[in-house]
Order: structure tokens, then C-alpha cells, then sequence
């Protein structure tokens, strides 16, 4: 994501297409997912692990990379707005704006978004579909349950482990690209904030369900949105409430959800377990 | 490679004039220095049923497992139909027509029967036609051959034997005309197992091979036309089934001459050394696994436990050993009350003379990782003489394993090779040796035969014998019914966490204990009176 993000930037900044940038913010993101892949499913490492090593990889090198094109401290050059996605307006928006209740629900909530956004909202029930009802989500969701059962089934458990990477691959170059060419103008050190750990939070939330996985987000959503709004408010009492301490509610809140919740979602039993087939 | 060199010449035999459904010439296959295959043929007649018997160990698993295409042969031909057919994976093999049941089954449990049945064989991107096409196959499979499973049904929520006949569905709708079963009994009552023959009987008639593989002599002789022994990776024999019998298999599976059955001292029971009253448990969701349990072990007695695995043995052994604390009842034992006010921890249990051989050795029993000299002492490692101050005496222990070893003929007799290297037998050995060594008043039995080969599970049960006649008190636990009827004095039979029935040893049958284990004796009303003597 973080690298997604990186390259998105910069290769917006150069070539000011937010389409090119969007491609290779997802190019770079399934060659680390590929790398990922390697590690785990072909020479069957531990998935933590590697994904510490890749996060702490790209944490550095974007910023290494980052200062050795465009001497920013790391950042990349601010974007003009065709070079990044920017929030469509839809047919009627701003003339039903004064409406009471219809308007500010069209304008503002529906109407607005970067077409990322609209894409993630897609990718809700696409996801659904694709794990229900298709031969690609079964053999997916078994393969995260029983491998064996796979292999025997004579479906090869390394190509299906493989596309699911590659699928994560797209998935969060789209996410890194959304960060640095959509929500903002530019890339930061480290702009991704966890936020990548907040998703596997909200995966474990939704209890491996895309449905609930979005309700999931929406409350990570609302936390942050909270914190943004709480930023100089002064409470009765306390004065003004430091920044600090507002930003680090979302993740407190994350931590007690999840040790409140995670007893009760149970993930697919092979998950994370690399597969070895001579004992 | 060596060239076909020592072929049994009955193996070469064909079957008549039809070419036989499978045919297997000169299989090699090494795991490292472990030469499992050693040029395997063997020839398969369609529409039969042919049993391969063999040892744990003898290479029966990998035999299949080469056929299933799981691993690939170093050296040797695969003929299907008389042609010769290259597997080098599962797919190959489903395709030529062979489908396997797996010891361990290959389901997922979160899946339907449906789900697990399509599974690799949807027919489409989309899912709906293909499973509106598998749901029709299912009904005339469930109609023609009698496998009635509900398609719909979460897998992991069937019975063991259910869950059987969904593997041998998946494998049917595959087009398996070859099916190879591995070791299919061992997780089924005998009720079930009996279903299963008819099932098999089923298939047989209209025209389907299959192959069991299996060390259980009884159901070679009850299902199989031809059988095929194997032994330390080698066929040593083919016979035809009819002209066999369990004495003479028993012997070529072993090479040697094995007592089917033991030789009993008439027993003597002393002074009651184990007393437990009332013991019940809960588990983490507050589901009852043990429900006032009474009974008693006397000197000199050996107590065996049935059960179909999952009703309440495993949890009684770990109560009784301390490893699980007692939430209600008591247990007396070495002149101690233990209630769930004053416990006892496995080592208390320890110096009240109780010894355990757990039923999962490498869990509980040992460490894999650790040299023969160190589990041979765990448990016991704080104690003279092994411990010479704060640390560990290693000459004491290694000489203390070394006589372990040649008293219970554990193989190779290496104090220092790690604990996992040694096979399932010589393993148990160690840990019975480590037990017995303190000479316990008290001694815990779980699965003291599981994969363990004939060889050793003679000797074992013999140890146990000489230690009941020395007038040890034993509470064994064992699913495979056999073994306890061979051994026990006195049988108990759990169920749902109750003991159900108590039969005395020398007059148990496997129907009567059959019937127990499944809770259909119609005499299972009286759930515990019977059990305290």
C-alpha cells in the first residue's frame, strides 16, 4: 500500500497521468505481493515474517527513493488536480443541494467521491460474488480451510495461493494509489499509518465476510472522522483536548474491539499455515 | 536402482484373460535413507476387492499414495486397464479413474457434502449449474449404492462414518472406477464398519475395484477376494482370500509366529488402589464431558475403558493423571483424597505412585526434539539420581536409558538419537519402560497399541500383563476393541461422557460392547450402578 502509494505519486508527478500512476501504483504492489508469494507459498516462510520485512522494506526505500528524485524530505511534489483523481460531481448534484434532507444526502454522500472510491464500494458485492458463487471462491475458501482436501481434489494449491496474492496485489496498489493521487495531493513518509492493519483488523471484525468486513470499515471510518472533528474541541472541564490524544482513539478503539471480538470470529483453520506436502 | 531382483513370483500372476484394473511393476520409492517402496508389483483384478495388509510402516500408505499420485515413484510402472499410465499428480489419477479415501479425511469441514463433492469438478466458472448437476448425481449415487447423505449438510457437524461416505461419494462422482481405502475403519464403531462392507459389497457388484489397505486381519477375511502382504516395503505374499486365514497372515505380516491371543494368569484382584466417585466435568463452553463417574481399580486388576473416541476417555485419562483439574467428585488413590478443594497436579499424582502413558505420546509423552536419555527420565528429572545438585547427571541418564532399552527392547538402542526418530513402537516402549521404572502402584493407560506395529503391541500387552500379575492396578483406555477385550478383567464402556456398561473381560463380545459404545444395549439404562464392584 505504502508503496502503491509512493510510486503512484511520483509517477504522477512525472508524467501527470493519474491513470499511468494508478498502473504502476499496482504494478509495484504485485511485484511485493509476488515477492510475498515466493516467501511463503513457494519456499513456505512465515507470512508475519515476511510481511514485516516487506512493510519495513518499503518504509524505508519509499523514503530513500523519495528524497533521491525530488529532494523533498521524502515527500513527492505537490499534484495538480489532473494528475490525481478527483471527486466526480454527479448530474444534479449541485442544483438539488439547497433541497432539505434529499439534497446534502445526493450531494454529499452519494455525489463527490473519487471514482477509487466508488470502485471500493464495488468491490463489496463483486467480492461477495466471486466467493459464493463462483468456482474460483470455492476452491479459494477451501484452500484456506483444508489444502489437503485441495491437493486431493487435483486442484494445485500453490497457483490458487498465488492468484489470491496477486488478487491482494491489485487490491492494495489501488488502496496506496487512493492514498497519494486521490485523498491527498501527495505522498508522506509513512502516509499509510497502519492503516494496512487497520484493514486486517476490519477483515477479523467482518469475521472473514465481505459484507460485515464493510461495516467493519465504516466504523474504523466513523473513528477517524470523530477524531478529525474532536481536533480543538474544548470539553467542560478538561480544555482543549490535545491532537495527539484524539488521533489515538481509532487505534485504542481497534485494540479493545478486537480483544473484545476476536473470541468469537473464527478464521479459516489453514490460514497462514504454508502447505507441505511430504509431511 | 536395483533391477527387478527378488520379484514373488505369485505377484506376476495375471488375473485371467482381462487386462487387470491395476497393475504395479517393480515400485521404488525413498524418503531420504528410508527405502519405504523396495520394487513393489502387484496386480489388481477388476471388480475385486484386494486387501493389502502390512505393518505400520511396511510402506502400504506410500504404495497408494504413489498410485493416488500424492508422491511420485523413483522407479517402477503404473498400468491402468493394461496401459500405461503416467500419474504425477492427483489429477492425473482422478482422471484415469482412481479415487482415494484417506485415513484422514480430505473434507473441508466448514463445507456442504455438496460444496465438498464439487469440489475440483464444477463444471463452469459459475458455481449454480454445476451444483444443480451434483445435487442430481448425488440422488442416483445415494439411490444406486446406498450412500444416503444430506447434500446440504455442514460436514464437520457429521458423524465420522457420514463423513466417510461423503469422501467415498467424492470420489464416485470423480468416476472413480478404482477406489482405494486407507485404513477406513479405524475411526468407525463396528456398526458403522459393517454399513461399510455393504457399501463395499455395493460397489464390488457393479463393477468397481476397490483396494483396502488395513493391518485389521478381520476385515480382510470378511470383505476381500485376494490379499497381498507387505512388509518393511517389500510384498512378501499374495493369497487368495478363501484359502487364507488370520494365522497364517498374522505370521506373514510379522514373519514370525504372533499369539492372536495372550496368555492370561487367571486374575486376583487385591485391595481397591484407585477410587473415583462422582468425577463430572465441563468443558470451556459448559458442555458436560464427564458425568458421574464411578468406578474402581483393585490391585492386580487391568480396567479397560471402550468407547468410540470422543466420548469422555481422553478427558477422564487427563483428570486422573492431574493434567486436567477435578471440578466435582473425588478420587482417592495412594491413601489421598483429591477433591476439587485440595487437587493434585500431574506431579502430586506422580508421587502417589500413579504413572501415565499418555494417548497422545508426542503431545504428552515426550519431547520429538529431545535425545532417547531425556525423555526417558521426564517426569522424573528432578529426582535422585538424575539430578546430581541443580544440574542433570548425564552419564547416570544415559546409563539409566541404556538398561531401559534392552530391558523393553526398544530399537536402535542409541541413548542419544532424538526421541522423533524413532518409530511409533520403539517410542511407546521408551515411554512404558519410563513408567514402569518407578515402579508405580497406579498406572494410566491411553492408545497404548496406536501406531504402533504388531510386534510391539505384543510386547507391550505382555509388559502390561507382568505388571498387573506384580500387582500393579491398571485403568487402560483403548478405541481399538481387541486390545481391550484381550487384556481388561473388567470392561467399562463410556458414552457421552457416561459410563454406560460394564461387561467382565473374559465374557465380552464385540457386538454386546459394539452396541454399548453406540448407546443402543438396550441394558444402558443403568448408567453407573453397575460400574463400582
Amino acid at each position: 500500500m505504502l508503496a502503491g502509494a509512493f510510486v503512484a505519486a511520483s509517477v504522477a508527478a512525472v508524467t501527470a497521468s493519474a491513470w499511468l500512476a494508478l498502473g504502476a501504483a499496482i504494478l509495484i504492489a504485485v511485484a511485493l505481493a509476488l515477492l510475498h508469494g515466493v516467501a511463503c507459498i513457494t519456499y513456505r516462510g512465515n507470512q508475519v515474517v515476511s510481511g514485516v520485512a516487506i512493510n519495513i522494506l518499503v518504509s524505508g526505500l519509499t523514503i530513500v527513493f523519495g528524497m533521491a528524485w525530488f529532494q523533498r524530505g521524502g515527500q513527492t511534489p505537490p499534484l495538480p488536480p489532473d494528475a490525481r483523481f478527483m471527486p466526480i460531481e454527479w448530474p444534479g448534484a449541485s442544483a438539488l443541494h439547497g433541497v432539505p434532507l434529499v439534497g446534502p444526502v445526493y450531494a454529499d454522500l452519494i455525489s463527490g467521491h473519487n471514482m477509487l472510491v466508488y470502485l471500493a464500494l464495488l468491490a463489496v458485492p463483486l467480492t461477495y460474488w466471486v466467493v459464493n458463487d463462483t468456482r474460483f471462491g470455492l476452491r479459494l475458501r477451501a484452500v484456506g480451510e483444508s489444502p489437503l482436501a485441495v491437493d486431493t481434489a487435483g486442484i494445485s494449491v500453490a497457483w490458487l495461493r498465488y492468484r489470491a496474492v496477486l488478487i491482494c496485489g491489485v487490491l492494495t496498489g489501488i488502496a496506496g494509489a487512493y492514498l497519494s493521487i486521490a485523498q491527498n495531493a501527495a505522498f508522506s513518509r509513512d502516509m499509510t499509518a497502519g492503516q494496512g492493519y487497520i484493514a486486517l483488523a476490519a477483515m477479523i471484525f467482518g469475521k472473514w465476510r465481505p459484507l460485515p468486513a464493510l461495516g467493519a470499515c465504516l466504523m474504523f471510518g466513523l473513528l477517524d472522522a470523530i477524531a478529525i472533528r474532536l481536533q480543538g474541541v474544548r470539553l467542560g472541564g478538561f480544555g482543549e483536548v490535545p491532537v495527539q490524544f484524539i488521533q489515538v482513539l481509532p487505534y485504542v478503539l481497534t485494540v479493545a474491539l478486537l480483544a473484545g471480538f476476536i473470541g468469537k470470529a473464527t478464521a479459516p483453520r489453514a490460514i497462514g499455515v504454508p502447505y507441505e506436502k511430504e509431511h | 536402482m536395483s533391477p527387478a531382483s527378488a520379484v514373488v513370483a505369485s505377484t506376476l500372476t495375471p488375473e485371467g484373460v482381462a487386462p487387470p484394473a491395476i497393475e504395479l511393476r517393480s515400485i521404488d520409492k525413498s524418503f531420504g535413507p528410508v527405502h519405504a517402496n523396495c520394487d513393489v508389483s502387484l496386480s489388481i483384478a477388476k471388480g475385486s476387492i484386494t486387501g493389502i495388509i502390512g505393518e505400520n510402516g511396511a510402506g502400504k500408505s506410500t504404495l497408494m499414495s504413489i498410485l493416488y499420485g500424492l508422491y511420485t515413484a523413483d522407479g517402477g510402472e503404473i498400468r491402468i486397464g493394461g496401459e500405461l499410465a503416467h500419474i504425477r499428480n492427483p489429477h492425473d489419477a482422478i482422471t484415469a479413474g482412481i479415487g482415494m479415501v484417506h485415513q484422514h479425511f480430505m473434507l473441508v469441514d466448514t463445507f456442504t457434502v455438496l460444496e465438498n463433492v464439487a469440489l475440483g469438478v464444477e463444471q463452469g466458472a459459475i458455481l449454480k449449474r454445476g451444483f444443480a448437476a451434483a445435487r442430481r448425481e448425488l440422488e442416483r449415487l445415494a439411490h444406486e449404492y446406498g450412500l444416503r447423505v444430506d447434500p446440504d449438510a455442514i460436514v464437520g457437524e457429521l458423524p465420522v462414518g457420514d463423513q466417510q461416505r461423503v469422501e467415498i461419494l467424492k470420489a464416485l462422482y470423480r468416476g472413480a472406477t478404482v477406489l482405494i481405502l486407507d485404513e477406513p475403519t479405524a475411526v468407525l464403531t463396528p456398526q458403522e464398519t459393517d454399513q461399510l462392507f455393504c457399501i463395499l459389497e455395493a460397489l464390488k457388484t457393479r463393477g468397481t475395484t476397490v483396494i483396502l489397505i488395513t493391518h485389521k486381519l478381520r476385515e480382510i477375511m470378511a470383505v476381500t477376494d485376494a490379499v497381498y502382504v507387505m512388509r518393511h516395503g517389500r510384498i512378501v505374499a499374495r493369497r487368495r482370500t478363501a484359502e487364507t486365514g488370520r494365522e497364517e497372515l498374522a505370521e506373514l505380516m510379522v514373519g514370525r509366529k504372533v499369539r492372536l491371543n495372550l496368555q492370561k494368569t487367571t486374575f486376583t484382584p487385591g485391595a481397591p488402589a484407585l477410587v473415583v466417585e462422582g468425577v463430572g466435568l465441563r468443558d470451556s463452553r459448559g458442555v458436560k464431558v464427564l458425568e458421574d463417574i464411578n468406578f474402581t481399580v483393585r490391585a492386580g486388576e487391568i480396567v479397560g475403558i471402550a468407547g468410540v473416541s470422543g466420548n469422555g476417555q481422553s478427558e477422564l485419562l487427563e483428570v486422573l493423571a492431574g493434567i486436567r483439574p477435578l471440578k466435582a467428585g473425588r478420587i482417592i488413590v495412594g491413601g489421598r483424597e483429591i477433591t476439587p478443594g485440595s487437587p493434585a497436579d500431574p506431579a502430586a499424582m506422580r508421587t502417589l505412585g500413579v504413572g501415565h502413558v499418555p494417548e497422545d505420546r508426542h503431545r504428552y509423552g515426550m519431547v520429538g526434539a529431545f535425545n532417547a536419555c531425556e525423555t526417558s527420565i521426564l517426569g522424573y528429572h528432578n529426582e535422585t539420581p538424575f539430578r546430581k545438585r541443580c544440574l542433570h547427571d548425564h552419564a547416570i541418564m544415559a546409563d539409566h536409558c541404556a538398561s531401559l532399552m534392552e530391558r523393553y527392547d526398544v530399537r536402535p538402542r542409541q541413548p542419544y538419537l532424538k526421541s522423533a526418530n524413532f518409530s511409533g513402537g520403539n517410542q511407546q516402549k521408551l515411554i512404558l519402560a519410563r513408567e514402569l521404572a518407578r515402579q508405580p502402584k497406579i498406572l494410566l493407560v491411553g492408545q497404548p497399541t496406536r501406531g504402533v506395529d504388531i510386534g510391539a503391541i505384543e510386547f507391550i500387552n505382555r509388559q502390561l500383563i507382568a505388571i498387573r500379575d506384580a500387582g500393579c492396578a491398571i485403568l487402560l483406555v483403548s478405541v481399538e476393541l481387541d486390545e481391550v477385550m484381550s487384556l481388561a478383567d473388567r470392561i467399562l464402556v463410556m458414552y457421552g461422557g457416561r459410563i454406560v456398561g460394564e461387561v467382565p473381560g473374559d465374557t465380552a463380545d464385540e457386538r454386546t460392547l459394539g452396541l454399548m459404545m453406540t448407546n443402543s444395549w438396550p441394558g444402558v439404562a443403568r448408567p453407573d450402578a453397575t460400574a463400582m464392584s
